[in-house]
């Protein structure tokens, strides 16, 4: 098992071209840069086919049926023979304290490897052409290369802790590849922005992490699994909730999501192909990894998992409606992918674990495609983002047009593209789940659909049709983008169309291979959501439903319908759409501002946390919180510093007078003095007159003779 | 008158003896380091005379062999010395020995 035995090379090999460039890119040509850093990705790409392909090789024969694969390179934090140990929740029991580099592949962690290498791949390969005429060009793929590194460590690690340092990893990638253009200051606002916002989140993981491994002992995904499964825990248990509740903090924080979303519509101001690889197809759906890895805990605790559901539901409509009335191209898909995001948690906390995974995975390809679509738009119009001054792009660069229509179709949910099968599966899980108690979020995706088909149309019509609103100039120079960028796109349009396939519903005749590839890691948990939906049932008095295929046919018509009536309501609006052409929504101008601005949240933020906007005079600034804190920093802890600095130096005064005085001055120069004043007699013979010294000797010599003689 | 014209051994070992004190005196009294290398030789010669008589005394040859062993060593010496005075001079402008007093304490 060549690739499974190795599978460490494939997060090596990215980080190989990212020592590469950090070291000796400077020196080296545009074209080698290219060739290392996207042929480390292709190979890794490569690579982690054959691992896969393996993996499911060697999980179908009996003796490890369905068992994930997992290999631990060598012990990192702590030992395995037992001298770190510490005392469990439970006061009693003690565990050895460890952490280590070790791999595991199964089929979630296959599903993250596959696209992330492969749509990883397509993007480097764009960026070959976009960032061709750009500065910082060794810089840039050095980045990217370390962002591949880091996610593939996230993917691929075994254990939270390791998860913890891809997860890291990818942040500071995300900081780095956001603040690329560090000149210009929106962008590095907005890189500290990203990092300060997913530090919070990264608290509520730490401390969901210590709580792992207070409660179960290990930080191992098996082990915790393993013990989740035991059934020594109770459904409900307070400590898990507590602790799925700030794991789910921290994928809020990464993954966009209320209320720590507002990094990433600002995290546009990064070139466009990162924004297609991070902050849209792979690092912000690590979170949602980082759930669905932990679904055995989570299935433990319904009230984080409707808390999951919540808030993904609210982000999804609350995104999708910012996204009705942007006007940066950029703008709309990053709120577009917030919003997306938004279902996959509404999936997850469903327990319909699989249908969120399914759908990461084809808004990884439709997602990217739309991003990088939007960069060559942006290409072609020398730099241009504001959809008010584009417009009958379609005839200039059609095969982006073309390409971003597939992903637009997709991710509107026409069938039979890629977006309808995973969307219209998270809506009919939700519809289905726990008897129903969901189904006034299901309005909710229901109505997010709708606003997706139609901002998406709206971006579509306003860019690539209507009358020409550009200058002369900027319409002169109108180009289509070179083949390093278009074939990424055909590829990706190619992956939008077919990839929702591996999830044919059993509805429609098909066999949802998808569902079925991922059942060793969610059977189990599916099956125990099962029961408490019964259970609740049953409870309330209700009879259990029956999940007719009529009804899911229904509902699948009503959401193909939304958007259908989505692309409509776009194409009356924005088809003929001119210099000047009015918002349909402008006719209500307070939504329509309310909108523009964001719900005003970044405004809110800085009035109530940061401190930076006043209302009237007062200002609350974190309701006096950032300066008791910066305060406390700088009295209380700086002062312990101080306290600390200002004790060593006592002591080091103390002991260096000792040693001046006492040690050099009684120890060693004591007996020199002594020597000294005992020597002064002996120094009265030593004249330094060399007939003296004769004569003396002349006299001791007659003295001996004449003693001899006349003895 | 026989007796009184040979010269005995006592006789050389008076005269050695009065070389000796001579030399003694000038190594002790004189203050220019030449006439104090000069004394030495005197002493040097004194202990030679002494040699050569008790070698004539007993009939033998080994104290004038170590007497010619003392003069070589007598050159090699005021070669040596004459060394030092040249360098002493060059540096003191002078060749008073009490102008030589730096070694001590």
């Amino acid at each position: 098992m060549l690739f499974l035995d190795h599978i460490w090379l494939i997060p090596l090999l990215p980080a190989f071209g990212a020592t590469l460039m950090f070291l000796f890119g400077r020196k080296l040509q545009k074209a080698t840069v290219s060739a290392v850093c996207a042929g480390a990705i292709v190979v890794a790409f490569l690579f982690a086919c054959g691992a896969v392909w393996q993996y499911t090789n060697w999980a179908s024969t009996p003796e490890n049926f369905h068992r994930p694969y997992q290999t631990v390179l060598y012990t990192w934090l702590g030992t395995d023979t037992g001298h770190l140990t510490y005392v469990l929740h439970d006061g009693k029991s003690t565990a050895a304290f460890q952490a280590d580099v070790g791999f595991l592949l199964d089929p979630l962690s296959s599903i993250w490897l596959l696209f992330v290498t492969g749509v990883g791949m397509l993007i480097h390969i764009y960026s070959i052409g976009y960032m061709a005429h750009e500065g910082g060009y060794y810089r840039f793929f050095g980045y990217l290369n370390l962002f591949m590194f880091s996610m593939l460590t996230l993917i691929l690690a075994n254990n939270y802790v390791l998860l913890f340092v891809g997860w890291e990893g990818v942040g500071l990638c995300s900081y780095l590849l956001i603040g690329f253009y560090f000149h210009r200051k929106s962008a590095s606002d907005a890189a500290n922005k990203a990092f300060i916002v997913n530090r919070i989140g990264d608290a509520g993981f730490l401390l969901g992490m210590f709580f792992i491994a207070w409660y179960f002992g290990s930080l191992r995904f098996t082990d915790v699994t393993r013990l989740a499964h035991s059934g020594q825990f109770a459904i409900g248990d307070p400590i898990i909730t507590a602790t799925t509740l700030l794991l789910f903090v921290g994928a809020c924080g990464k993954s966009a999501q209320l209320p720590l979303y507002i990094w990433l519509p600002d995290a546009m101001e990064g070139p466009t192909p990162v924004s297609a690889l991070i902050h849209a197809a792979t690092m912000v759906t690590a979170g949602i990894y980082m759930v669905a890895r932990s679904n055995a805990l989570f299935v433990l605790a319904p009230t984080s998992m409707k808390t999951v559901a919540i808030v993904g539901a609210l982000t999804a409509i609350f995104a999708a409606s910012i996204g009705l009335v942007q006007n940066d191209i950029k703008r709309v898909l990053a709120y577009s992918t917030v919003s997306q995001l938004g279902y996959m948690f509404l999936a997850l906390g469903v327990g319909a674990f699989s249908a969120g995974v399914f759908h990461v995975f084809t808004h990884a390809f439709f997602k990217a495609l739309l991003f990088l679509g939007a960069g060559s738009v942006i290409h072609a119009m020398s730099g241009e983002q504001d959809m008010r001054n584009m417009g009958d792009l379609h005839r200039r660069i059609p095969v982006t047009h073309w390409t971003m229509f597939i992903a637009t179709l997709a991710i509107a949910g026409i069938p039979p593209f890629a977006g309808f099968f995973s969307k219209d599966e998270i809506l009919w899980q939700t519809w289905t789940s726990e008897g129903g108690a969901y189904r006034l979020l299901w309005i909710v995706g229901y109505f997010t659909a709708l606003m997706t088909a139609f901002y998406m149309f709206r971006l579509m019509y306003l860019s690539f049709h209507g009358r020409p609103r550009m200058s002369h100039e900027v319409e002169h120079h109108i180009h289509e983008s070179p083949t390093s960028m278009t074939g990424p796109l055909v590829v990706l349009a190619v992956c939008s169309l077919f990839a929702g396939f591996l999830g044919w519903p059993h509805s429609l005749g098909g066999s949802d291979r998808f569902a079925k590839f991922l059942e060793p890691v969610f059977a189990r948990e599916a099956q125990v959501l099962t029961e408490q939906g019964r259970a609740a049932q049953v409870a309330a008095g209700e009879k259990e439903t029956e999940h007719t295929t009529s009804t899911e046919y229904f509902l699948m018509f009503l959401s193909v319908a939304a958007g259908v009536v989505g692309w409509g309501m776009a194409w009356k609006a924005y088809r003929h759409a001119d210099r000047g052409y009015v918002e349909p929504i402008a006719a209500a101008p307070p939504v329509y501002n309310t909108l523009l601005n964001k719900y005003y949240v970044d405004e809110g933020y800085d009035y109530v946390f940061t401190g930076r906007r006043k209302i009237g005079d007062t200002r609350l600034g974190v309701l006096g919180l950032g300066e008791a804190s910066a305060w406390f920093d700088s009295n209380i802890v700086d002062g312990l510093v101080n306290g600390a600095g200002w004790i060593t130096r006592l002591t080091a005064t103390i002991s260096s007078w000792w040693d001046k005085w006492v040690i050099d001055g009684v120890g060693v120069n004591g007996p020199a003095i002594l020597a000294r004043m005992l020597s002064y007699p002996a120094r009265l013979f030593e004249w330094g007159l060399v007939q003296w010294y004769a004569l003396v000797m002349t006299a001791g010599l007659a003295g001996f003779v004449f003693y001899y003689v006349y003895h | 008158m026989d007796a009184m014209l040979h010269i005995s051994t006592l006789h050389y070992l008076v005269l050695g003896a009065a070389l000796f004190l001579l030399g003694v005196i000038g190594v002790l009294t004189r203050r220019n380091v030449v006439v104090v290398l000069m004394s030495i030789e005197l002493i040097l010669n004194a202990v030679n005379l002494n040699l050569v008589a008790f070698s004539r005394y007993w009939g033998e040859l080994h104290g004038q062999v170590f007497a010619i062993f003392v003069i070589t060593d007598a050159a090699a010496e005021a070669a040596v010395g004459l060394g030092i005075l040249i360098a002493f001079f060059r540096n003191k402008e002078t060749v008073n020995v009490d102008e030589v007093n730096l070694l001590k304490w």
